[in-house]
């Protein structure tokens, strides 16, 4: 009970404080609102740059040629579904690829409607997709390997380069993010160090009156919570209102369809969580560390 | 009874100057006793070990059974929670009113909110300062911080209260009404030690004096006065 009242009076003391001391907390507010924001576009940036390589991977598929007289299908499944690496693969027939061909134009309906089903020169493939796009080429090797397949194309040189980039591209992404993230942190426990500079005679007069510093901390660490939450409301709203406008507006792709944005939902909301947490984290560590400072007394 | 015990009790800062040396000192339960001396002889010195803002460099000090000398950093509100400190600049919050100054030393102990409201008045009341328990510190004579100031040290009841030159920002009068406030807590059966250099003061109330010269306690007398010729010589 003795402690319950000593933290809801711990709890009221910091609300109180944050509008008693309304000019200070409105300058760590809005360092944390600026640093919140910009930390919201390099997320937004950075998760749609990594959704693109994601689609473009997805698309990366290894074609298999069989043999022509080639029948025994299903062992050949039977060898794939033992493979690692592989996510899924579809069988199609010959027959199929050339109904396929028909419904492109007219010519090739022309020709292809004249072929004998024995005549089809076609080849039956395997269209397979792989689950680490890094490995596909042993993985093209090794079905290259398996009885029956006679060719296996997967767009060799260009998938090799893509890759390259990609991993490039996602590298400079994390290190953008997260240093965008420490550069935060120490911006904000700087701000908010700096208002409790101020109150160091009221630390001095805290302990002076036999608080523990448990005591002490507890309101700063509260404080910090709250400004936290303060100063990501702004980033949040930001990023919720701002990414749906602009999902709308490019009708969810830039320029072509293969490039695709992030839905708005959930990611924004995933975003928030982000925010308001780094918000928060930050507004403690940042309070704890500097009333830890002039705890030394 | 002791209520403290001060042992071959040595202090030297850090940049090598001793503030006082070789103090041995007892004082009773109720007693009120004035430490005077010289500016820079060591009394303030004395006082800040006794709330143990300082640390003494040699010798023991016993408060009831705290050993304050061995007492670690971040364990100090165990002491300071059992004694009250009066200042100089009286250290009030300024962005709390005079009731939630004096209510904070309770608050932080967790005491219910009722039993909070009764001891605060009846300090603020002790005080002379019932009427004023919603102004701030800056709406405030200086005389009437300092009594919410004392009614701040004495609301949660504890055995010894310091005093560290209390009336030195004050004029004559307000400075002796300050004194009758104390003496109303001395009666009451609170310990007082109070550092000053204020001549009339000590005079006038004719309480035991220890003279501190040259970081030395180098007098003790009952019921001593400032124009003793003793006292005189060194002041």
């Amino acid at each position: 009970m003795r402690m319950l009242r000593i933290l809801s009076r711990n709890i009221r003391d910091s609300f109180k404080s944050v509008f008693r001391n309304f000019s200070l907390s409105l300058a760590s507010i809005s360092s944390i609102t600026v640093t919140l924001l910009i930390v919201a576009i390099s997320i937004i940036l950075s998760y749609n740059a990594d959704n693109i390589t994601k689609v473009i991977k997805s698309d990366f598929t290894i074609v298999a040629f069989l043999n022509v007289d080639f029948v025994e299908y299903e062992e050949i499944s039977k060898k794939l579904d033992d493979m690692d690496n592989i996510s899924e693969y579809t069988f199609q027939s010959k027959k199929n690829i050339a109904e396929d061909m028909k419904n492109t134009s007219d010519v090739f309906e022309n020709i292809i409607s004249k072929w004998d089903e024995s005549e089809n020169p076609l080849q039956d493939t395997f269209l397979i997709k792989v689950e680490d796009t890094e490995k596909i080429s042993e993985t093209a090797k090794i079905i290259k390997e398996i009885e029956g397949v006679s060719l296996v194309r997967y767009g060799e040189g260009i998938v090799e380069s893509l890759l390259s980039v990609f991993s490039v591209i996602e590298k400079i992404l994390i290190i953008i993010v997260v240093s965008l993230i420490l550069v935060t942190a120490f911006l904000i426990s700087n701000t908010i160090k700096l208002a409790i500079f101020s109150r160091k005679k009221e630390i001095e007069i805290m302990r002076l009156v036999g608080a523990s510093n448990i005591n002490i901390k507890l309101p700063f660490v509260f404080e910090g919570l709250i400004l936290g939450i303060l100063g990501s409301i702004i980033p949040i709203a930001a990023s919720i209102y701002g990414y749906n406008y602009i999902y709308q507006y490019f009708n969810g792709k830039l320029f072509s369809s293969f490039l695709m944005l992030v839905k708005p939902y959930p990611f924004v909301f995933l975003l928030s969580i982000v925010l308001i947490s780094i918000g928060i984290l930050v507004g403690m560590f940042g309070s704890s560390r500097a009333a830890r400072k002039y705890l030394k007394i | 009874m002791e209520l403290i015990t001060i042992k071959e009790v040595e202090k030297t800062y850090k940049n090598g100057v001793t503030a006082i040396c070789d103090a041995n000192l007892k004082i009773k339960k109720g007693e009120f006793i004035f430490v005077i001396g010289a500016s820079g002889c060591g009394k303030s010195t004395l006082i800040k070990m006794l709330y143990r803002e300082e640390k003494p460099t040699k010798g023991e000090i016993f408060i009831g059974n705290i050993n304050v000398a061995k007492l670690k950093n971040r364990k100090t509100y165990k002491l300071r929670r059992k004694l009250g400190i009066v200042f100089q600049d009286f250290k009030l919050l300024s962005k709390l009113n005079v009731y939630e100054n004096v209510a904070f030393s309770l608050e932080i102990l967790g005491l219910k909110n009722n039993e909070i409201r009764e001891k605060t008045l009846k300090a603020l009341e002790l005080v002379g300062l019932k009427n004023k328990t919603k102004s701030y510190p800056d709406q405030l004579s200086g005389g009437e911080q300092q009594r919410v100031a004392i009614a701040r040290a004495i609301v949660n009841g504890p055995k010894l209260l310091l005093c560290d030159e209390p009336t030195g920002n004050l004029d004559p009068i307000t400075s002796m009404e300050i004194m009758k406030v104390l003496e109303a807590i001395n009666k009451l059966g609170t310990t007082i030690i109070m550092a000053t250099h204020d001549k009339e003061i000590v005079n006038k109330m004719n309480k035991k004096v220890i003279v501190i010269e040259d970081n030395k306690i180098s007098k003790i007398m009952e019921k001593g006065k400032y124009d003793n010729e003793d006292v005189k010589d060194i002041i």
